[in-house]
Protein backbone atom coordinates (compact mmCIF):
# COMPACT_ATOMS: atom_id res chain seq x y z
CA UNK A 1 0.00 0.00 0.00
CA UNK A 2 1.54 3.33 -1.02
CA UNK A 3 1.56 6.49 1.08
CA UNK A 4 -1.45 7.97 -0.68
CA UNK A 5 -3.49 4.85 -0.14
CA UNK A 6 -2.35 4.61 3.44
CA UNK A 7 -3.60 8.10 4.10
CA UNK A 8 -6.79 7.36 2.24
CA UNK A 9 -7.45 4.11 4.03
CA UNK A 10 -7.62 4.90 7.68
CA UNK A 11 -7.66 1.98 10.05
CA UNK A 12 -11.34 2.59 10.65
CA UNK A 13 -12.14 2.58 6.95
CA UNK A 14 -10.29 -0.70 6.52
CA UNK A 15 -12.62 -2.21 9.10
CA UNK A 16 -15.87 -1.09 7.46
CA UNK A 17 -16.46 -4.36 5.54
CA UNK A 18 -16.18 -6.41 8.73
CA UNK A 19 -18.37 -3.94 10.58
CA UNK A 20 -21.06 -4.34 7.93
CA UNK A 21 -20.75 -8.13 8.15
CA UNK A 22 -20.94 -8.01 11.95
CA UNK A 23 -17.66 -9.82 12.51
CA UNK A 24 -15.78 -7.20 14.51
CA UNK A 25 -15.19 -7.45 18.23
CA UNK A 26 -17.47 -5.33 20.40
CA UNK A 27 -14.63 -2.89 21.06
CA UNK A 28 -13.76 -2.49 17.39
CA UNK A 29 -17.40 -2.14 16.44
CA UNK A 30 -17.79 0.64 19.00
CA UNK A 31 -14.77 2.45 17.53
CA UNK A 32 -16.26 2.22 14.05
CA UNK A 33 -19.69 3.36 15.24
CA UNK A 34 -18.15 6.39 16.94
CA UNK A 35 -16.21 7.28 13.79
CA UNK A 36 -19.30 6.89 11.62
CA UNK A 37 -21.26 9.20 13.88
CA UNK A 38 -18.56 11.89 13.60
CA UNK A 39 -17.69 11.63 9.91
CA UNK A 40 -20.50 11.97 7.31
CA UNK A 41 -18.12 11.10 4.46
CA UNK A 42 -17.13 7.88 6.18
CA UNK A 43 -20.81 7.17 6.79
CA UNK A 44 -21.47 7.63 3.08
CA UNK A 45 -18.69 5.15 2.24
CA UNK A 46 -20.15 2.76 4.75
CA UNK A 47 -23.41 2.81 2.82
CA UNK A 48 -21.43 1.72 -0.24
CA UNK A 49 -19.94 -1.11 1.79
CA UNK A 50 -23.41 -2.22 2.82
CA UNK A 51 -24.49 -2.27 -0.82
CA UNK A 52 -21.49 -4.45 -1.67
CA UNK A 53 -22.38 -6.77 1.19
CA UNK A 54 -25.96 -7.15 0.01
CA UNK A 55 -25.03 -7.76 -3.61
CA UNK A 56 -22.27 -10.23 -2.71
CA UNK A 57 -24.80 -12.25 -0.74
CA UNK A 58 -27.29 -12.08 -3.60
CA UNK A 59 -24.65 -13.15 -6.09
CA UNK A 60 -23.57 -16.13 -4.00
CA UNK A 61 -27.13 -17.17 -3.23
CA UNK A 62 -27.84 -17.24 -6.97
CA UNK A 63 -25.20 -19.91 -7.46
CA UNK A 64 -27.53 -22.71 -6.47
CA UNK A 65 -26.59 -25.86 -4.62
CA UNK A 66 -24.72 -29.03 -5.49
CA UNK A 67 -26.68 -32.00 -6.78
CA UNK A 68 -27.72 -34.93 -4.61
CA UNK A 69 -25.04 -37.09 -6.21
CA UNK A 70 -22.41 -35.35 -4.09
CA UNK A 71 -23.86 -36.61 -0.84
CA UNK A 72 -24.54 -40.07 -2.27
CA UNK A 73 -20.99 -40.43 -3.55
CA UNK A 74 -19.45 -38.99 -0.41
CA UNK A 75 -21.23 -41.42 1.89
CA UNK A 76 -20.51 -44.32 -0.43
CA UNK A 77 -16.82 -43.46 -0.02
CA UNK A 78 -17.22 -43.06 3.73
CA UNK A 79 -18.93 -46.44 3.97
CA UNK A 80 -16.02 -47.95 2.08
CA UNK A 81 -13.54 -46.55 4.59
CA UNK A 82 -12.20 -48.92 7.23
CA UNK A 83 -14.23 -48.85 10.45
CA UNK A 84 -12.52 -47.04 13.26
CA UNK A 85 -12.82 -46.65 16.98
CA UNK A 86 -12.21 -43.31 18.55
CA UNK A 87 -9.20 -43.08 20.83
CA UNK A 88 -10.06 -42.53 24.48
CA UNK A 89 -8.80 -38.96 24.34
CA UNK A 90 -11.17 -38.12 21.48
CA UNK A 91 -14.22 -39.61 23.13
CA UNK A 92 -13.43 -37.94 26.42
CA UNK A 93 -12.84 -34.56 24.81
CA UNK A 94 -16.09 -34.94 22.94
CA UNK A 95 -17.93 -35.84 26.11
CA UNK A 96 -16.52 -32.85 27.95
CA UNK A 97 -17.35 -30.53 25.06
CA UNK A 98 -20.84 -31.95 24.79
CA UNK A 99 -21.31 -31.67 28.53
CA UNK A 100 -20.38 -27.99 28.62
CA UNK A 101 -22.08 -27.25 25.33
CA UNK A 102 -25.35 -28.57 26.67
CA UNK A 103 -25.19 -26.19 29.59
CA UNK A 104 -24.21 -22.93 27.97
CA UNK A 105 -25.68 -20.61 25.40
CA UNK A 106 -24.92 -21.56 21.81
CA UNK A 107 -22.42 -18.78 21.37
CA UNK A 108 -20.50 -19.86 24.41
CA UNK A 109 -20.58 -23.48 23.35
CA UNK A 110 -19.02 -22.55 20.05
CA UNK A 111 -16.02 -20.97 21.67
CA UNK A 112 -15.53 -24.03 23.86
CA UNK A 113 -12.84 -22.11 25.62
CA UNK A 114 -11.72 -20.69 28.85
CA UNK A 115 -13.87 -17.60 28.60
CA UNK A 116 -17.04 -19.61 28.27
CA UNK A 117 -16.03 -21.85 31.09
CA UNK A 118 -15.04 -19.00 33.35
CA UNK A 119 -18.33 -17.21 32.78
CA UNK A 120 -20.24 -20.37 33.44
CA UNK A 121 -18.32 -21.29 36.56
CA UNK A 122 -18.53 -17.84 38.00
CA UNK A 123 -22.23 -17.64 37.34
CA UNK A 124 -23.10 -19.99 40.17
CA UNK A 125 -24.20 -18.72 43.55
CA UNK A 126 -22.75 -20.27 46.65
CA UNK A 127 -25.45 -22.21 48.34
CA UNK A 128 -26.11 -22.69 51.97
CA UNK A 129 -23.81 -25.64 52.33
CA UNK A 130 -20.44 -25.45 54.02
CA UNK A 131 -17.80 -25.48 51.34
CA UNK A 132 -14.20 -24.38 51.58
CA UNK A 133 -11.91 -23.55 48.72
CA UNK A 134 -8.66 -25.27 48.06
CA UNK A 135 -5.78 -22.87 48.47
CA UNK A 136 -3.25 -21.48 50.84
CA UNK A 137 -1.49 -24.81 51.08
CA UNK A 138 -4.34 -26.49 52.91
CA UNK A 139 -4.57 -30.16 52.25
CA UNK A 140 -7.47 -31.15 54.46
CA UNK A 141 -10.37 -32.75 52.71
CA UNK A 142 -14.05 -32.00 52.99
CA UNK A 143 -17.22 -33.91 52.67
CA UNK A 144 -20.48 -32.54 51.43
CA UNK A 145 -23.83 -33.65 52.55
CA UNK A 146 -25.84 -35.27 49.82
CA UNK A 147 -27.96 -32.18 49.49
CA UNK A 148 -26.63 -31.02 46.14
CA UNK A 149 -27.18 -34.13 44.12
CA UNK A 150 -27.86 -37.56 45.34
CA UNK A 151 -25.16 -40.17 44.96
CA UNK A 152 -26.23 -43.56 43.72
CA UNK A 153 -25.30 -46.72 45.55
CA UNK A 154 -22.38 -47.66 43.31
CA UNK A 155 -19.26 -45.69 42.60
CA UNK A 156 -17.49 -42.89 44.43
CA UNK A 157 -18.29 -39.27 43.75
CA UNK A 158 -16.95 -35.83 44.49
CA UNK A 159 -18.12 -32.27 44.03
CA UNK A 160 -15.60 -30.20 42.10
CA UNK A 161 -15.32 -26.56 41.23
CA UNK A 162 -12.69 -25.81 38.61
CA UNK A 163 -10.40 -22.81 38.76
CA UNK A 164 -12.02 -19.96 36.80
CA UNK A 165 -8.85 -19.61 34.71
CA UNK A 166 -8.72 -23.30 33.82
CA UNK A 167 -9.30 -23.89 30.13
CA UNK A 168 -11.11 -26.73 28.41
CA UNK A 169 -7.92 -28.55 27.44
CA UNK A 170 -6.59 -28.51 31.01
CA UNK A 171 -9.88 -29.79 32.38
CA UNK A 172 -10.10 -32.50 29.74
CA UNK A 173 -6.57 -33.63 30.52
CA UNK A 174 -7.30 -33.61 34.24
CA UNK A 175 -10.39 -35.77 33.75
CA UNK A 176 -8.66 -38.12 31.36
CA UNK A 177 -5.50 -38.56 33.38
CA UNK A 178 -7.42 -39.30 36.53
CA UNK A 179 -10.13 -41.37 34.82
CA UNK A 180 -12.88 -39.08 36.04
CA UNK A 181 -16.30 -38.52 34.57
CA UNK A 182 -18.52 -35.47 35.00
CA UNK A 183 -22.00 -36.75 35.77
CA UNK A 184 -23.83 -33.64 36.89
CA UNK A 185 -23.86 -29.90 37.47
CA UNK A 186 -23.12 -27.15 37.46
CA UNK A 187 -24.89 -26.67 40.78
CA UNK A 188 -24.82 -23.60 42.98
CA UNK A 189 -21.28 -22.33 43.37
CA UNK A 190 -20.29 -23.72 39.97
CA UNK A 191 -19.94 -27.21 41.39
CA UNK A 192 -19.81 -30.27 39.20
CA UNK A 193 -20.49 -33.79 40.32
CA UNK A 194 -17.72 -36.12 39.23
CA UNK A 195 -17.40 -39.89 39.46
CA UNK A 196 -13.91 -40.51 40.82
CA UNK A 197 -14.11 -44.28 40.94
CA UNK A 198 -16.46 -46.87 39.55
CA UNK A 199 -16.39 -48.71 42.87
CA UNK A 200 -17.38 -47.54 46.30
CA UNK A 201 -14.07 -46.64 47.91
CA UNK A 202 -13.41 -47.16 51.60
CA UNK A 203 -13.20 -43.95 53.60
CA UNK A 204 -9.38 -43.87 53.83
CA UNK A 205 -8.97 -44.58 50.14
CA UNK A 206 -11.56 -41.93 49.36
CA UNK A 207 -9.72 -39.34 51.46
CA UNK A 208 -6.41 -40.20 49.77
CA UNK A 209 -8.00 -39.92 46.35
CA UNK A 210 -9.50 -36.53 47.16
CA UNK A 211 -6.16 -35.28 48.49
CA UNK A 212 -4.44 -36.42 45.31
CA UNK A 213 -6.98 -34.72 43.04
CA UNK A 214 -6.83 -31.58 45.16
CA UNK A 215 -3.25 -31.02 44.07
CA UNK A 216 -4.20 -30.45 40.45
CA UNK A 217 -3.98 -26.85 39.28
CA UNK A 218 -7.41 -26.90 37.63
CA UNK A 219 -9.15 -27.77 40.89
CA UNK A 220 -10.44 -24.80 42.87
CA UNK A 221 -12.39 -26.93 45.31
CA UNK A 222 -13.07 -30.62 45.74
CA UNK A 223 -14.99 -32.57 48.37
CA UNK A 224 -16.03 -36.18 48.58
CA UNK A 225 -19.72 -36.68 48.26
CA UNK A 226 -21.09 -39.09 50.78
CA UNK A 227 -24.53 -40.58 51.11
CA UNK B 1 -33.78 -24.89 20.52
CA UNK B 2 -30.10 -25.57 20.92
CA UNK B 3 -28.21 -27.08 18.01
CA UNK B 4 -25.18 -29.28 18.37
CA UNK B 5 -22.04 -27.24 17.83
CA UNK B 6 -19.73 -27.98 14.93
CA UNK B 7 -16.97 -28.80 17.41
CA UNK B 8 -19.10 -31.44 19.06
CA UNK B 9 -20.00 -32.89 15.67
CA UNK B 10 -16.32 -33.12 14.74
CA UNK B 11 -15.67 -34.95 18.00
CA UNK B 12 -18.37 -37.46 17.12
CA UNK B 13 -17.11 -37.79 13.55
CA UNK B 14 -13.66 -38.55 14.94
CA UNK B 15 -15.30 -41.47 16.69
CA UNK B 16 -16.80 -42.73 13.43
CA UNK B 17 -20.30 -41.29 13.87
CA UNK B 18 -21.82 -41.29 10.36
CA UNK B 19 -24.92 -39.38 11.46
CA UNK B 20 -22.80 -36.53 12.82
CA UNK B 21 -21.11 -36.42 9.44
CA UNK B 22 -24.47 -36.09 7.74
CA UNK B 23 -25.43 -33.21 10.01
CA UNK B 24 -22.15 -31.40 9.42
CA UNK B 25 -22.42 -31.97 5.67
CA UNK B 26 -25.99 -30.67 5.57
CA UNK B 27 -24.94 -27.62 7.56
CA UNK B 28 -21.98 -26.56 5.43
CA UNK B 29 -21.93 -28.17 2.01
CA UNK B 30 -23.85 -25.48 0.11
CA UNK B 31 -21.64 -22.64 1.28
CA UNK B 32 -18.47 -24.63 0.70
CA UNK B 33 -19.74 -25.53 -2.77
CA UNK B 34 -20.39 -21.88 -3.60
CA UNK B 35 -16.97 -20.88 -2.29
CA UNK B 36 -15.29 -23.49 -4.48
CA UNK B 37 -17.52 -22.76 -7.47
CA UNK B 38 -16.53 -19.10 -7.36
CA UNK B 39 -12.92 -20.23 -7.58
CA UNK B 40 -13.04 -23.00 -10.18
CA UNK B 41 -16.09 -21.70 -12.08
CA UNK B 42 -17.24 -25.13 -13.08
CA UNK B 43 -20.12 -26.87 -11.35
CA UNK B 44 -19.02 -30.47 -11.93
CA UNK B 45 -15.49 -29.69 -10.71
CA UNK B 46 -16.88 -27.87 -7.68
CA UNK B 47 -19.06 -30.86 -6.80
CA UNK B 48 -16.13 -33.26 -7.08
CA UNK B 49 -14.01 -31.01 -4.93
CA UNK B 50 -16.50 -30.62 -2.10
CA UNK B 51 -16.90 -34.40 -2.03
CA UNK B 52 -13.13 -34.61 -1.54
CA UNK B 53 -13.21 -31.89 1.10
CA UNK B 54 -15.83 -33.62 3.22
CA UNK B 55 -14.12 -36.97 2.82
CA UNK B 56 -11.04 -35.30 4.29
CA UNK B 57 -13.19 -33.95 7.12
CA UNK B 58 -14.21 -37.54 7.86
CA UNK B 59 -10.65 -38.79 7.68
CA UNK B 60 -8.98 -35.95 9.56
CA UNK B 61 -11.57 -35.18 12.24
CA UNK B 62 -9.31 -36.75 14.86
CA UNK B 63 -6.63 -34.21 14.01
CA UNK B 64 -8.90 -31.19 14.40
CA UNK B 65 -7.50 -29.19 17.30
CA UNK B 66 -10.14 -26.50 17.59
CA UNK B 67 -7.69 -23.68 16.97
CA UNK B 68 -10.18 -22.19 14.52
CA UNK B 69 -13.87 -22.56 13.82
CA UNK B 70 -14.83 -25.76 12.03
CA UNK B 71 -16.17 -23.76 9.06
CA UNK B 72 -12.82 -21.96 8.79
CA UNK B 73 -11.01 -25.31 8.81
CA UNK B 74 -13.29 -26.68 6.10
CA UNK B 75 -12.96 -23.56 3.92
CA UNK B 76 -9.17 -23.74 4.26
CA UNK B 77 -9.20 -27.31 2.95
CA UNK B 78 -11.64 -26.37 0.20
CA UNK B 79 -9.47 -23.48 -0.91
CA UNK B 80 -6.37 -25.68 -1.03
CA UNK B 81 -8.16 -28.28 -3.13
CA UNK B 82 -9.61 -25.67 -5.48
CA UNK B 83 -6.20 -24.10 -6.04
CA UNK B 84 -4.67 -27.54 -6.66
CA UNK B 85 -7.42 -28.30 -9.18
CA UNK B 86 -6.84 -24.98 -10.93
CA UNK B 87 -3.12 -25.71 -11.15
CA UNK B 88 -3.84 -29.13 -12.68
CA UNK B 89 -6.08 -27.68 -15.29
CA UNK B 90 -4.33 -26.78 -18.53
CA UNK B 91 -4.92 -23.53 -20.32
CA UNK B 92 -6.95 -25.34 -23.00
CA UNK B 93 -9.19 -26.97 -20.43
CA UNK B 94 -9.70 -23.62 -18.78
CA UNK B 95 -10.73 -22.06 -22.07
CA UNK B 96 -13.16 -24.88 -22.87
CA UNK B 97 -14.74 -25.21 -19.47
CA UNK B 98 -15.10 -21.60 -18.59
CA UNK B 99 -16.13 -20.18 -21.91
CA UNK B 100 -19.76 -20.64 -20.99
CA UNK B 101 -19.53 -19.53 -17.40
CA UNK B 102 -17.27 -16.48 -17.36
CA UNK B 103 -19.02 -13.41 -18.56
CA UNK B 104 -17.42 -11.22 -21.16
CA UNK B 105 -16.17 -8.09 -19.44
CA UNK B 106 -17.13 -6.06 -22.49
CA UNK B 107 -19.91 -3.49 -22.51
CA UNK B 108 -22.73 -5.76 -23.70
CA UNK B 109 -26.50 -5.11 -23.77
CA UNK B 110 -26.73 -6.53 -20.30
CA UNK B 111 -24.24 -3.95 -19.12
CA UNK B 112 -26.32 -1.21 -20.62
CA UNK B 113 -29.27 -2.50 -18.64
CA UNK B 114 -27.11 -2.86 -15.58
CA UNK B 115 -26.36 0.82 -15.65
CA UNK B 116 -30.00 1.33 -14.81
CA UNK B 117 -29.84 -1.17 -12.02
CA UNK B 118 -27.07 -0.44 -9.57
CA UNK B 119 -27.45 -3.77 -7.84
CA UNK B 120 -27.09 -5.73 -11.04
CA UNK B 121 -24.12 -3.59 -12.04
CA UNK B 122 -22.48 -4.27 -8.69
CA UNK B 123 -22.96 -8.00 -9.13
CA UNK B 124 -21.54 -7.87 -12.62
CA UNK B 125 -18.51 -5.96 -11.38
CA UNK B 126 -18.05 -8.41 -8.52
CA UNK B 127 -17.78 -11.15 -11.16
CA UNK B 128 -15.09 -9.19 -12.94
CA UNK B 129 -12.81 -8.89 -9.95
CA UNK B 130 -9.61 -10.94 -10.00
CA UNK B 131 -9.74 -14.37 -8.34
CA UNK B 132 -7.76 -13.00 -5.39
CA UNK B 133 -10.16 -10.13 -4.89
CA UNK B 134 -13.29 -12.23 -5.43
CA UNK B 135 -12.07 -14.66 -2.83
CA UNK B 136 -11.57 -12.09 -0.10
CA UNK B 137 -14.83 -10.30 -0.85
CA UNK B 138 -16.73 -13.59 -0.64
CA UNK B 139 -15.01 -14.63 2.59
CA UNK B 140 -15.73 -11.33 4.31
CA UNK B 141 -19.21 -10.57 3.01
CA UNK B 142 -20.77 -13.95 2.31
CA UNK B 143 -18.93 -16.37 4.57
CA UNK B 144 -18.82 -13.82 7.40
CA UNK B 145 -15.22 -14.46 8.25
CA UNK B 146 -13.34 -12.17 10.62
CA UNK B 147 -9.97 -10.66 9.76
CA UNK B 148 -8.24 -13.40 11.75
CA UNK B 149 -10.24 -16.17 10.09
CA UNK B 150 -9.56 -14.86 6.58
CA UNK B 151 -5.90 -14.71 7.55
CA UNK B 152 -6.01 -18.43 8.42
CA UNK B 153 -7.94 -19.47 5.32
CA UNK B 154 -5.92 -17.48 2.80
CA UNK B 155 -2.61 -17.82 4.62
CA UNK B 156 -1.69 -14.13 4.73
CA UNK B 157 -1.06 -11.73 7.64
CA UNK B 158 -4.05 -9.93 9.10
CA UNK B 159 -2.73 -6.55 7.95
CA UNK B 160 -2.59 -7.91 4.40
CA UNK B 161 -6.16 -9.17 4.74
CA UNK B 162 -7.33 -5.64 5.47
CA UNK B 163 -5.36 -4.01 2.66
CA UNK B 164 -6.33 -6.70 0.16
CA UNK B 165 -9.97 -6.11 0.96
CA UNK B 166 -9.38 -2.38 0.57
CA UNK B 167 -7.86 -2.88 -2.87
CA UNK B 168 -10.65 -5.24 -3.89
CA UNK B 169 -13.19 -2.58 -2.98
CA UNK B 170 -11.17 0.08 -4.76
CA UNK B 171 -11.08 -2.05 -7.91
CA UNK B 172 -14.81 -2.61 -7.60
CA UNK B 173 -15.39 1.14 -7.53
CA UNK B 174 -13.20 1.56 -10.61
CA UNK B 175 -15.17 -1.11 -12.47
CA UNK B 176 -18.43 0.57 -11.47
CA UNK B 177 -17.10 3.87 -12.76
CA UNK B 178 -16.44 2.18 -16.10
CA UNK B 179 -20.10 1.16 -16.02
CA UNK B 180 -21.08 4.76 -15.50
CA UNK B 181 -21.67 4.52 -11.77
CA UNK B 182 -19.52 6.90 -9.76
CA UNK B 183 -19.54 6.15 -6.05
CA UNK B 184 -17.34 9.15 -5.31
CA UNK B 185 -14.56 6.84 -4.18
CA UNK B 186 -11.71 6.26 -4.82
Amino acid sequence: MNAADRNEASEIELLLPWHAAGTLSVREAQRVEAALADDPELASRYEAVREELGQTIELNESLGAPSARVMAELFAKIDAEPARRAPLSITLTTRVREFFAARSPRTLAWSAGAAALAIMLQAGVIGGILLKDHGGGRTETFETASALMSAPGNGSYAMVRFQPKANMDDITQFLETNKLMIVGGPAAGGLYRVMIDKTKLQRDALVDRIKQLQQNKVVGFIAAQTE
Amino acid sequence: MQTTSDEVLIGRIAGGDRLAMQVLFARHHVRVYRFVLRMVRNEATAEDLISEVFLDVWRQAQKFEGRSAVSTWILSMARFKALSALRRRTEDELDDETAGTIEDPGDDPETVLAKKDKGAALRQCLEKLSAEHREIVDLVYYHEKSVAEVSIIVGIPEATVKTRMFYARKKLSELLKEHGIDRGWP
